[in-house]
């Protein structure tokens, strides 16, 4: 039988993907996908800056962009510090939301009593608004780091669940059913076939998750804190600091990029195999 | 009456290698709410001989396999698969090659088709360096580390395969295993599958529906009919498989056959 001459392998068997591109080629890509962005940011800067000084409108009413750069500069020994008692909350609170989520929805993907049981009340709690919950947590468990965690948690925790747990679901029976004629238990078929299809939910939830975190910061600091870009932004209110409070949001955008850029870089080294989207 | 095999107009099967109970299914019957997919089906299978079963789509086909593996019960009727008749019991005896390759995206080549013996508790490098020669063997070389989505249809199909194999389960179920491919790539991966199972003598039930295809890969040509599936003729091929193609498909004795099965199925 192994006589048998190999069958001749053609160019069309092998579908080898395209040479790596230079970094070169790879920036100018990028910046060829990204450069309408861009456009529009600028376009919308300018517009702003060109209204406001047109308009001389004061400012304690709306800065203008580079009010608001100017003010970086001056209140950065005030907002360097508060940035990073928001990042913290924000990382810590991130991570713990990942965690508990993937567990969550793993083990509701298991146990499909304790998932009719949950699932409902799962949706049902994302109907209380987290900023009604936030005092109620800052009288509970106090000033600190903990009530700030608990909310970012709370917030980014649900898309994780939710969109995990879809992923868990959409395995396609067949996979499932051939998996089972090659002798896998159920905990084979989770562990080689479910976890990692469902892995690219995971993440989808994941960059939701990672927009909301840093508002669940800032609401947690809202409630009673002493520290954080959120407390900054509250004490700056009534002394019409609006700068500051500009200038904090543009760092808190900046943390969420970040990490929303974290998320996708650590997908693309998770998941190499997930077909790509056009754009994040 | 089981011995539906010897049913068909031209004397019973004689060229049928092996022994002892091969695959024995007895009224079996099944259906889905409204819908009966298969009604009444008799037939019984030699220890270790090659069947095609072909009927039209739609006709139940892929059904009756899920049953024979074990995947599902039959409402109605008993299955025997080398003497196991629980489902439990015959899914331990059957591989399916599904119609789809269902290929792991994630999983390399060769790592997908190690997939059974790592479900087995093997090792994953002990699965890869078992699995590796049968690479070699199979003209998949060099493809071991390339994963699905880099591999052509025809290629994706010869690692599903491979997969099924390397599960070495003694009867090996077929669904439609070449149904999306273009019909050149078909005629290699018939020549290629029929050498592939020529290496260890297995069970192996081939659900098709090329009649052509059911007439070159196997012994014995059941065919069934249209939904509700029954089984409505029983031919004999056993065609020398070391003959080219193109000799056998040309054949009167080929050609008669296939007129017979495509009147059969209507």
């Amino acid at each position: 039988m192994s006589a048998g001459a190999p069958p001749q392998l053609s160019e069309e068997d092998l579908l080898v993907p395209a040479a790596r591109p230079t970094l070169g080629k790879r920036l100018r890509s990028m910046s060829r996908k990204y450069a309408s962005a861009i456009a529009l940011i600028v376009a919308i800067l300018v517009a702003w800056e060109v209204i406001v000084r047109a308009a001389h409108v004061p400012e304690y009413l709306l800065p203008s962009p580079t009010e608001i750069l100017a003010d970086l500069k001056t209140d950065w020994v005030i907002l360097w510090p508060a940035m990073w008692v928001t990042l913290r909350e924000v990382l810590i609170g991130f991570v713990i939301a990942t965690v508990a989520g993937v567990g969550l929805a793993v083990l509701l993907h298991l146990y499909g009593p304790l998932r009719r049981a949950m699932y409902p009340i799962l949706i049902g709690s994302q109907t209380i608004p987290i900023i009604v919950l936030a005092p109620i947590l800052v009288i509970l468990l106090g000033y600190g780091i903990l009530p700030k965690l608990v909310i970012v948690a709370l917030i980014c925790f649900f898309p994780i669940v939710v969109n995990g747990l879809d992923g868990l679901r959409a395995v396609d029976d067949d996979f499932i059913r051939m998996m089972y004629t090659l002798d896998a238990t159920r905990w084979g078929i989770f562990r080689r076939v479910e976890f990692p299809g469902a892995l690219p939910s995971f993440f989808s939830g994941m960059r939701i998750a990672a927009t909301f975190a840093s508002i669940g910061a800032v609401f947690g600091e809202w409630s009673g804190s002493n520290a954080g870009l959120g407390y900054v932004m509250l004490a700056a209110t009534p002394n019409l600091l609006t700068s500051r409070i500009f200038a904090a949001i543009l760092i808190l955008t900046v943390i969420s990029l970040v990490l929303f850029g974290l998320v996708s870089l650590l997908e693309r080294i998770l998941v190499p195999w997930a077909p790509r989207r056009e754009s994040a | 009456m089981p011995a539906e095999l010897s049913r068909n107009g031209d004397g019973p099967p004689d060229a049928i290698p092996g022994d002892g109970v091969g695959i024995h299914l007895r009224g079996v019957g099944k259906r889905f709410g409204e819908i009966v997919a298969l009604r009444g089906i008799d037939f019984e299978i030699p220890r270790h001989s090659r069947i095609g079963i072909v009927g039209p789509s739609g006709g139940g086909k892929s059904t009756l396999l899920h049953i024979v593996a074990g995947l599902m019960e039959p409402d109605t009727g008993e299955v025997n698969v080398e003497g196991a008749t629980a489902a439990k019991d015959r899914l331990a005896r059957c591989a399916l090659m599904p119609q789809r390759d269902l290929l792991l995206p994630w999983r390399t080549a060769l790592d997908n088709a190690t997939i059974a013996l790592e479900n087995r508790g093997v090792s994953r490098s002990e699965a890869r360096s078992r699995t590796r020669p049968l690479f070699t063997r199979f003209g998949l070389a060099m493809f071991e580390e390339v994963r699905p989505a880099q591999l052509s249809g025809g290629m994706r199909q010869r690692v599903s395969f491979l997969r099924t194999l390397v599960a070495d389960k003694d009867v090996l179920l077929l669904d439609e295993p070449f149904g999306a491919l273009d019909s050149i790539t078909r005629a290699q991966m018939q020549e290629w599958l029929l050498r592939a199972l020529g290496d260890v003598p297995r069970t192996v039930l081939l659900v098709t529906h090329d009649v052509e295809e059911a007439l070159l890969l196997s012994k014995v040509v059941v065919v069934l009919s249209a939904r509700p599936g029954r089984v409505v003729r029983v031919l004999t091929a056993g065609f020398p498989t070391e003959s080219p193609r193109r000799e056998i498909v040309t054949s009167p004795e080929f050609v008669a056959l296939k007129e017979q099965a495509l009147e059969a199925i209507g």
